[in-house]
């Protein structure tokens, strides 16, 4: 006679259970996360820049972004720190800050770029989610006050002209002032000089799209920015032609665009509240026209994001909301 | 060459401009206040750990030249600094017994029954969420929020659990208000004997999760001189600090779980591993 | 009251793994040889135990009795004899006193009350005394006593039946909307006339179109109306789910009496109708026992004082090594790090999280992406909460209105630094309210 085995019944072991707060569950979201969707993001952009510059514009970009990471490890092991570079900050903020380059930027601009974005711009602060300001756009700016023959000279974009070694350098379309140099057609392709980044306002724009559709940054900053750059220099255009080219032309010349979605939307440094998101674009928006009509930098986007970067705890104090269920207690103790 | 001239001139102008406007302030706007205050300050330790209930060894010395704080409270200074303030200003004060903190509880995690814990590294938020996982509820969590209250880094955590040095603990009763589970007190520091446990639990209860509870088995209270020097509450043998035994007691107890300790020893960590 | 439901602010999609156990049927679960019943069943007085060791009990016979009025009796889940007075693990992993009853098998009836058959003309004072007396409480996981919700102090005009039942993984209710649909209606109705209101309106996440097709069958009869939710964790939040139905905003710090509602959870009506129609005092609840490592999950009816470890057998035991093992929904629900803790009233699930899914807290800095805020169903800034309680300055997590949190978990869920937001609110609330009651004192 066989005896049919009932398989016991395993319960679990208790000693092993893990005490927690709730809830013990969570979401997908991780910050590598959503690093590697920014980074996804700015893929356009930068088959564009490859397009329009070449190798140049490969070299830029792979020097500052694994520089980046390089030195981000090198910081980590000196400070003692856990280990970071596979939570793609590092990469991205690279990345930004080749975006900024000129496709001719000597390679020791790009390290330089690297190490001031890494370390000064992020890494003294305490790391991730400490810095105050954009690291690549500390970078950038810290390296056009320190060069700015070599920031401002831009190389003449040889769309398709993937081996194209010579590096033409030409005029940016803002820098002339008051005179459109380029057609609106040529700026929304990228067929023009400029960073890696400033050149095709299509590119962007669909990159934008896409983080704006993964909800990774709040459609009010970029609204704000491009629409208050737009409005104000539509206006001054109006009344004095001569001063300043036309709103569509700002809007999809220079850095706008990559500011707009890609640098004032970094999430460290920007407002968390919507409200806050809307003054923090506009804030960007009116110094950027003010700088690019009256200022003596041809280019405003990076000084006014790093001015707005500077308010922004200000700005998230002033734009804490009303909780739900908070005005009738008001309500209640008027009576 | 007049350009650096008038500039020097300019900056050395500036400088004794604002330097008027600076001096003139002060003297405005002086605060009237007592130099004795800034005296005593200089007499107390300095360590701003607010032991004594004021925001700081300043505010401390304010109180005590306004006659509003004894001397004595200071907890880290030690009687004779209290004797030369009382002195200095001219009024008397009370002589009041050292004290040290004591965590009552010996158990750390090779002695007792823990769950893992995901959560805030703090004792205040680990016993809101499952008493902190230990299996038993009142013993030491061991997140070492009292470790880092305690000015003075009298307290070391070992094994997931706080001990307290008694060479370097003043008994300024911080780590006493951060503990969630109310387990440290302020003993007179000339006891050395303690029953480190604080479950109000059966005996029996107590050992299914505690290898170094109490459990009341009153060896130590037959072994004492006499019986007051330990007293029983419920499951519990405690010291009897106005009549306290001596150091010796340990020994003749022979504590069958190592819940009765000699703070000093305890410190080294004689009585690792020691129960079974 | 407007037909379409209003979209509260904020809230999260968690992947609701309810099909684990929606489609089993509820099962009374056999009768056990022991049960160990813990006292204090619900939020309010403890009560005082009228049994001593070695008595002899029969099933509903009072075991221990109300000391206040908040507060509510607890009687015994079956006949048998009273064993132990001693403490047993509780929810909180905390030991709690509890009761333990030997059964004698037979599982006899010795029911305290009459039922009420004529409710509809019974005083409305009378059949909330039998809901107080047959010690119902609110059985979505609060535990509140179900008669102090129904003594308003201000005029109510709406009474809200909940059934959204928005926790992932929980289909208790949705299994008893669907099986016992009239019962709930008529505890509707009953608990309806006891605040003396014409209506009741259940509220029901559109997740559960069956449950929802059940209730309308048979709620016009009843003047009661059933009103499908739109699928957004935390609609069940009393708040929330006010707030969906009538557009009104409780107060912080304020009860649904104070905007006119009354909210019960439909559990609690089923409770409510066999208190008054039957008699019977409240000694059982469904309970779902699910998660991804049982290997039969389903819905069962246990009586209060079943072991965990009991409901898991039933559901087949494991598969594999859960990572943690939880009373109630994985939103909001406690963690319990012992089997022998015992099904209470308010004990919504059994549930186990397997090791894949399971959340990680870190303590990883902010990196302000804002998702908690834009989560917030109560609009706070948890992020800036957070940061304030990790620098232990609890007066400016006041002033962020920490305490208008619920705990929903909404943003621990989404933070990807895994920060532990939620229990960093708890522990300002703690600190907060201790700091007023020392206040109070002085």
């Amino acid at each position: 006679m066989t005896e049919v085995e009932t398989p016991a019944i395993q319960l679990p072991d208790a000693t092993k259970l893990v005490i927690s707060n709730s809830p013990h569950i969570r979401g997908g979201e991780t910050i590598s996360n959503i690093m590697v969707h920014v980074l996804v993001a700015l893929a356009p952009a930068v088959a564009a820049a490859v397009w329009f510059f070449g190798l140049h514009a490969v070299r830029v970009m792979a020097l500052c972004t694994i520089g980046s990471m390089l030195i981000e490890e090198i910081w980590n092991k000196c400070a003692k720190r856990p280990s970071s570079w596979k939570d793609g900050s590092a990469a991205l903020t690279g990345l930004l800050l080749a975006m900024n380059l000129s496709a001719g930027a000597p390679w020791w601009i790009c390290i330089l770029g690297s190490i001031i974005a890494i370390c000064l711009g992020k890494q003294l602060f305490g790391g991730l989610g400490y810095n105050p300001f954009n690291p690549a756009l500390v970078a950038r700016v810290a390296l056009l006050i320190g060069f700015p023959s070599l920031m401002t000279s831009w190389v003449t974009p040889q769309a398709g002209k993937w081996l194209a070694c010579d590096a033409l350098t030409g005029a940016t379309p803002l820098g002339a002032s008051g005179a459109a140099v380029a057609s609106l057609n040529d700026l929304l392709i990228g067929n023009v000089g400029g960073c890696l980044g400033e050149t095709s306002a299509i590119a962007l724009l669909i990159g934008g799209i896409y983080l704006l559709i993964h909800k990774l940054i709040k459609w009010q900053v970029p609204a704000a920015f491009i629409g208050t750059v737009a409005i104000i220099t539509g206006i001054t255009h109006h009344f004095c032609p001569e001063m300043t080219p036309p709103a569509l032309y700002h809007v999809l010349a220079g850095g706008l665009m990559i500011g707009a979605f890609f640098m004032a939307t970094d999430i460290v440094t920007s407002p968390m509240t919507a409200n806050g998101a809307l003054i923090f674009g506009f804030g960007c928006g009116i110094i950027t026209s003010v700088i690019r009509i009256w200022g003596g930098y041809p280019e405003g986007v990076s000084f006014s994001i790093l001015f707005m970067n500077a308010l922004t705890p200000l700005i998230d104090r002033y734009t804490i909301g009303k909780p739900f269920g908070y005005i009738r207690i008001k309500k209640e103790a008027a009576q | 060459m007049t350009i650096i001239l008038t500039s020097i001139l300019f900056a050395a102008g500036l400088g004794v401009l604002l330097a008027v406007i600076i001096g003139a302030a002060a003297k405005a706007f002086a605060v009237e206040s007592d130099p004795r205050i800034e005296t005593v300050t200089d007499m107390l330790p300095g360590a701003n750990c607010g032991g004594c209930g004021y925001a700081g060894c300043a505010d401390f010395a304010k109180a005590i030249v306004e006659g509003r704080a004894d001397p004595s409270l200071c907890p880290v200074a030690p009687p004779e600094s209290a004797g030369r303030i009382a002195e200095y200003l001219g009024i008397t004060t009370q002589e009041k017994e050292k004290v040290i903190a004591v965590v009552r509880c010996a158990g750390d995690c090779a002695a007792t029954v823990r769950s893992p814990y995901n959560g805030v590294g703090d004792c205040r938020s680990a016993a809101l969420v499952a008493g902190g996982g230990k299996g038993c509820d009142y013993g030491c969590i061991g997140f070492a929020s009292c470790a880092r209250a305690c000015p003075f880094d009298a307290i070391e955590m070992r094994d997931g659990l706080a001990v307290v040095h008694p060479e370097l603990c003043v008994g300024c009763g911080k780590c006493v208000e951060t503990c969630p589970k109310n387990l440290i007190i302020l003993a007179p520091a000339a006891v050395d004997v303690h029953v480190y446990c604080n479950s109000p639990e059966k005996g029996a209860l107590k050992r299914k999760v505690c290898k170094t509870a109490c459990i009341a088995c009153r060896k130590c209270v037959k072994a004492a001189d006499s019986e007051e020097q330990m007293t029983i509450k419920g499951f519990l043998v405690e010291t009897n600090y106005s009549s306290p035994p001596l150091p010796d007691l340990v020994e003749k107890a022979a504590c069958p779980t190592t819940a009765l300790r000699l703070a000093t020893k305890h410190a080294a960590g004689a009585y690792e591993g020691v129960s079974k | 009251m407007s037909d379409k439901p209003r979209k509260f602010k904020g809230g999260v999609h968690p992947n609701d793994s309810k099909a684990l156990s929606a489609s089993k049927a509820v099962v009374n679960a056999p009768l056990l040889d022991k049960y160990t019943v813990i006292i204090n069943q619900h939020i309010g007085a403890p009560l005082e135990v009228v049994v001593k060791k070695g008595d002899v009990v029969k099933k509903g016979q009072l075991l221990a009795k109300a000391t206040g009025f908040v507060s509510v009796p607890l009687h015994s889940p079956t006949s048998g004899t009273v064993t132990a007075l001693e403490k047993c693990p509780g929810p909180a992993c905390v030991s709690v006193p509890s009761i333990e009853i030997t059964a004698d098998g037979n599982d006899e009836w010795g029911s305290p009350f009459e039922p009420i058959a004529d409710w509809q003309n019974a005083e409305p004072a009378a059949l909330k005394q039998r809901v107080s007396d047959a010690g119902i409480v609110g059985m979505g996981g609060a535990g509140f006593p179900s008669h102090v919700k129904l003594s308003p102090t201000k005029p109510v005009d709406t009474l809200i039946l909940n059934g959204a039942e928005c926790e992932p993984y929980l289909t208790a209710d949705h299994r008893l909307m669907l099986e016992q649909a009239e019962d709930v209606v008529l505890g509707a109705a009953i608990l309806a006339r006891i605040l003396g209101l014409k209506t009741a309106v259940i509220g029901v996440e559109n997740n559960k179109p069956d449950a929802i097709e059940a209730l309308n069958k048979v709620a016009a009869k009843y003047s009661v109306k059933v009103q499908g939710l739109r699928v957004n964790y935390p609609q069940g939040a009393e708040k929330q789910l006010i707030y969906a139905l009538t557009g009104r905003e409780v107060p912080i710090g304020g009860l649904p009496m104070d905007v006119g509602c009354v909210v019960q959870n439909v559990a609690s009506a089923i409770a409510v109708y066999e208190a008054v129609v039957k008699g019977h005092p409240s000694i059982e609840r469904i309970t779902t026992v699910t998660g991804e490592p049982l290997v039969n999950p389903g819905n069962w009816r246990f009586r209060i004082g079943t072991p965990i470890s009991k409901a898991l057998e039933l559901a087949g035991g494991i598969n594999v090594q859960p990572a943690k093992l939880l009373l109630g929904g994985p939103m909001m629900g406690m963690a319990q790090n012992s089997l022998d803790v015992t099904v209470m009233k308010n004990t919504s699930g059994i549930l186990l999280i397997p090791v894949e899914t399971v959340s990680q807290y870190t303590s990883e800095p902010c990196i302000r992406c804002g998702k908690c805020v834009t989560a917030c169903p109560m609009d706070i800034l948890p992020a800036t909460i957070s940061q304030a309680v990790e620098n232990g300055r609890f007066d400016w997590a006041e002033q962020l209105n920490v305490l208008a949190c619920i705990e929903c978990g909404s943003c621990s869920y989404l933070c990807p630094s895994r920060r532990p937001l939620n229990q960093h609110f708890k522990r300002a609330k703690a600190e907060i309210m201790a700091a007023r009651r020392k206040q109070q004192k002085k």
